[in-house]
């Protein structure tokens, strides 16, 4: 089974974030990145099912150049090859205008299985898997908890809100969108991170691809949300905030 | 100008974030002078059509179909483009939910349209509408404006908008949509629906809640938070990656893939408050958020906040909380 899997690379979870004034994305310059957390577990699954049942794992990624880190985390954990569509406007693209770019570069490959993450923690569209299903003409399911592949179709496990699942089954190839929790992911080897140093990144543009995107939708600004509640914040060392919140929560919310 | 609000029902069962589309549409048709459509879909639905009617809404829509019984995203995507050609709205509303996540943008790029999903807020200004979503996990808002041609399309996040405050009118006329399907065009087959735990706890039930998240760190330091939430007389609940590493059962996950809860006291620790569980508790009566960064969004929602390291914070509380009491 032949599977490409999207991963993207976004800021650390604890990185300060900075936005320049009127801008549509965060100032770049000193804070650490790291493999979006959701696409971790995309990659295990596919990991795992090309050791059950063959083929080879690529990685994708649509993004400026630290994106390639992301690439190169995948091929240390066992991934065989990287494509990297290079770009350093990839933040101006709509979810449409991006999953294009993707599109275009897996049509390249011989793909039984595409795998996203559900969502990035950066734009955090949540569209991605669904858009590539669409642009690629392909069946798909999203808020994956189980995969099950037998003779050329998929046994599913959808999960639902408030506590519920659903079996589906559809054909290959097909497109998923895997739900975070559904595996352990891997840690990539010393052994893993030698052999990655020799595995082949191919390296794309959109002009390559031949993408051009008419934006269906435009990111005016960011910026840090205004409190809707006015939040209390209690100091002093551990000691004495806590006996404040006590006293708080006895006499002025009365919950206690 | 014109919406077309597309609720949600599952075996005739309504998704309450329906009303909550509707009350957002209202609000953006009392603003621009826009009429709704409301659109109802699946296979005998006139009932739930007729209940729609009562709303303040223009028309209803029934969208039915045999093929439309079970949720399919080939179905659905199909099904609504036909009924988009009919209605021919300038946008289409949806509730933000798992199922929508599943098929609108699909359906907004078959007809080469791009979806502005997870909107928090909208607001008419300079004769347009703007949409608030969430990035970075909630650490920033964006303003988003939709470019193109119309029909746009837009979700909502639950929780956002008032659903016992959509208005109810004098009796919409309520028409059906022919759509045309085939069994062959439908590739996914929607087999079973279950639940998987027996739901030990009732979290919904709960009147105070101590919830864990990322900043616990290690299965190790647990035992710390349940000793606070058994001093304070709470149940222990956590937001998703801790019940994903599986350190808590799913049964105890607070969010919008877990339970929503609304106690009258939510004690949020080292959880920094992505959309995905402040949806599942937002509504919680007094809400206290213990963390070490002083800009987590969690803060946004809190009542009372302490900025420091939990693991200090806590075995003070629970000794504070044990004093009181003796």
């Amino acid at each position: 089974m032949n599977i490409v899997v999207c991963v993207k690379q976004v800021p650390a979870k604890d990185a300060p974030l900075a936005i320049p004034e009127g801008a549509s994305w965060i100032k770049e310059s000193d804070i650490g990145f790291e493999l979006n957390e959701p696409d971790g577990y995309a990659l295990e699954e596919a990991l795992r099912l090309k050791e059950k049942h063959g083929g080879e794992v690529v990685a994708l990624s649509f993004g400026p150049e630290r994106s390639k880190q992301a690439i190169k985390e995948a091929l240390a954990k066992g991934a065989e090859r990287g494509v990297h569509i290079s770009d350093d406007k990839f933040y101006e693209l709509d979810p449409l205008g991006s999953a294009k770019c993707l599109a275009a570069a897996i049509q390249r490959e011989k793909a039984d299985l595409i795998l996203t993450g559900l969502q990035s923690d950066d734009h955090g569209f949540g569209q991605t898997g669904v858009l590539l299903a669409e642009l690629l003409g392909l069946p798909h399911a999203t808020i994956i908890m189980n995969i099950e592949a037998q003779d050329g179709r998929l046994r599913l496990k959808r999960e639902l809100e408030a506590g519920w699942f659903q079996w589906v089954e559809l054909p290959l190839p097909a497109v998923l969108s895997i739900q975070s929790g559904i595996n352990k992911p891997r840690y990539a080897t010393l052994k893993g991170i030698m052999a990655a140093k020799k595995k082949e990144i191919a390296v794309l543009t959109r002009a390559d691809l031949g993408v051009t995107s008419v934006p269906t939708q435009r990111i005016e600004r960011i910026y840090i949300p205004k409190k809707t509640k006015k939040t209390e914040i209690l100091t002093g060392t551990a000691k004495e905030a806590a006996a404040k919140l006590v006293e708080k929560l006895k006499h002025e919310a009365r919950v206690i | 100008m014109k919406i077309l609000v597309v609720t949600e029902q599952r075996e005739g069962q309504w998704n309450r974030a329906s009303f909550e589309t509707l009350a957002a549409a209202q609000q953006a048709a009392a603003a621009t002078g826009a009429t709704i459509s409301a659109a109802v879909v699946g296979k005998g639905v006139g009932a739930l059509a007729k209940e729609l009617a009562g709303y303040k809404v223009a028309e209803v829509i029934a969208v039915e179909h045999e093929l439309l019984e079970k949720y399919t995203p080939d179905g659905y995507t199909l099904a609504l483009k036909q009924a988009i050609a009919d209605a021919k709205p300038d946008f289409v509303f949806f509730p933000h939910t798992y199922q929508v996540r599943d098929f609108a943008p699909k359906l907004a790029a078959s007809l080469g349209r791009g979806m502005i999903a997870d909107c928090v807020a909208m607001r008419h200004e300079n004769g347009r509408l703007v949409f608030v979503r969430q990035m970075f996990q909630g650490k920033t808002a964006a303003d988003v404006i939709f470019q193109g041609d119309a029909p746009w399309f837009a979700s909502f996040q639950a929780g956002c908008f008032r659903g016992d405050q959509v208005e109810k009118g004098e009796g919409a006329a309520v028409r059906s949509v022919a759509v045309d399907l085939k069994p062959e065009q439908i590739r996914t087959k929607p087999l079973e629906l279950f639940r998987e735990a027996k739901q030990a706890v009732d979290l919904t039930q709960a009147p105070i809640i101590v919830a864990i998240g990322r900043g616990i760190k290690e299965p190790a330091n647990i035992p710390m938070a349940e000793k606070l939430a058994k001093a304070i007389g709470g149940e222990i609940a956590a937001s998703r990656p801790i019940c994903d590493e599986g350190w808590l059962p799913m049964e105890r996950q607070i969010g919008s893939s877990g339970q929503t809860v609304a106690p009258k006291l939510y004690m949020a620790i080292g959880i920094s408050g992505a959309i995905q569980h402040v949806v599942g508790m937002k509504g919680s009566r007094t809400i206290v958020a213990i963390n070490k960064d002083a800009n987590a969004p969690i803060f946004e929602v809190a009542d009372y906040g302490i900025v420091g390291d939990l693991f200090e914070i806590v075995p003070a509380l629970t000794a504070e909380l044990e004093k009181s009491k003796s």
